[in-house]
């Protein structure tokens, strides 16, 4: 026996990649903008996502729910009168922590991309692996609520430098937190300088018109090639 | 746990270059940025490499320092703590030189001494 080098330089994740550039041809074929939405479990996405899918003048929302387990999401965001496409990872090993370009791709059928304009894919809570894998989105947002504390960003960096904008929620609690918003401000701005933020609470209403007008901008954006 | 997930990627990968020939040890190029935990991806690959062309192969994984480079005022330099914003100039317009990489750099394949004729 010998042994034999074969030199291969590719990198591992490639294959998800060439998926997520075929799922976004068939959504730029649809016209159909797509947001990848993503955060740790309990930081407000679907009450984020309450408060302004029925509310986006002029742009047809749909929303694809990407949960461990259950419907309870998808069933909140449905009564909002959007189609919903409920798309569970407990397929395997009990469950993935994350979507990849292949299980969006499988989902894609199921989607009325005829009847929508913005796509909004709510990711499965996890500020580590989804920020590893490409849908076919052609932007990227996180959740950050002041109950995670200042150093999230530089635990998550990976998360926080994948995303175009980073929603702080939950700030209402403020007064009852030993919270430090300049803090958080800071760190967020040593690993992704300049990115764009929006300080709202969802339960309030606070700042929500900023998060409104980022998605319609988002809708409104040409399109770009993959 | 995404080690799973990138364990089947690195499986995937090395099965389209190894031509159904037995794979003694897979070269893995991990950057610093990559937030990989070496031991579990290294638990991840052995199971995943079950009943392919990787069962038993060893994984090898080269850490690739994290650097960065400030497009304006041409600095290039290594991080230990994710601070992307340049030293010198202040500025934000800084790209990753390496840190990023999550690639099989090579495999090394057991394979019999050839004896045909040439």
């Amino acid at each position: 026996m010998h042994r034999t080098k074969v030199k291969v330089v590719e990198e591992a994740l490639d294959a998800n990649n060439t998926i997520a550039s075929a799922n976004r041809a068939d959504f730029d074929r649809a016209g159909v903008k797509v947001v990848n939405f993503m955060s740790a479990p309990g930081a407000g996405k679907t009450t984020l996502l309450e408060r302004v899918v029925a509310d986006l003048p002029g742009v047809r929302v749909g929303v694809l729910e990407g949960d461990v387990q259950g419907s309870m999401d998808a069933d909140r965001l449905a009564s909002l009168h959007v189609p919903v496409t409920q798309l569970n990872t407990d397929q395997g090993f009990g469950g993935e922590c994350h979507l990849d370009a292949n299980m969006v791709r499988s989902a894609i059928p199921a989607l009325p991309l005829d009847e929508i304009d913005l796509l909004i894919v709510e990711n499965v809570g996890n500020l580590v692996c989804p920020a590893e894998f490409r849908i076919g989105e052609d932007t990227r947002v996180m959740v950050t609520a002041v109950t995670e504390g200042e150093d999230k960003p530089l635990k998550y960096p990976l998360m926080f430098r994948a995303c175009e904008l980073v929603l702080i929620n939950k700030i209402d609690l403020l007064p009852h937190l030993d919270f430090d918003l300049d803090h958080l401000l800071y760190n967020i701005d040593q690993v992704h300088p300049d990115v764009e933020r929006i300080i709202l609470s969802a339960r309030t209403g606070e700042g929500i018109d900023g998060w409104r007008e980022w998605l319609l901008r988002v809708a409104a954006r040409e399109q770009v090639a993959a | 746990m995404h080690e799973l997930s990138l364990s089947s990627a690195i499986v995937n990968t090395v099965v389209k270059h190894a031509a159904d020939r037995r794979v003694a040890v897979v070269n893995l190029r991990v950057g610093r940025l990559r937030q990989v935990g070496p031991d579990t991806l290294e638990f991840y690959f052995e199971f995943v490499a079950r009943d392919s062309v990787c069962e038993g192969a060893r994984l090898n994984q080269e850490v690739v320092e994290a650097r960065l480079r400030c497009n304006p005022c041409g600095l290039e330099w290594g991080i230990e703590l994710p601070a992307f914003r340049c030293p010198t100039c202040g500025g934000s317009d800084v790209v990753v030189a390496s840190g990023n990489e999550f690639e099989v750099d090579s495999i090394e394949i057991e394979e019999a001494e050839c004896i045909a004729p040439r």
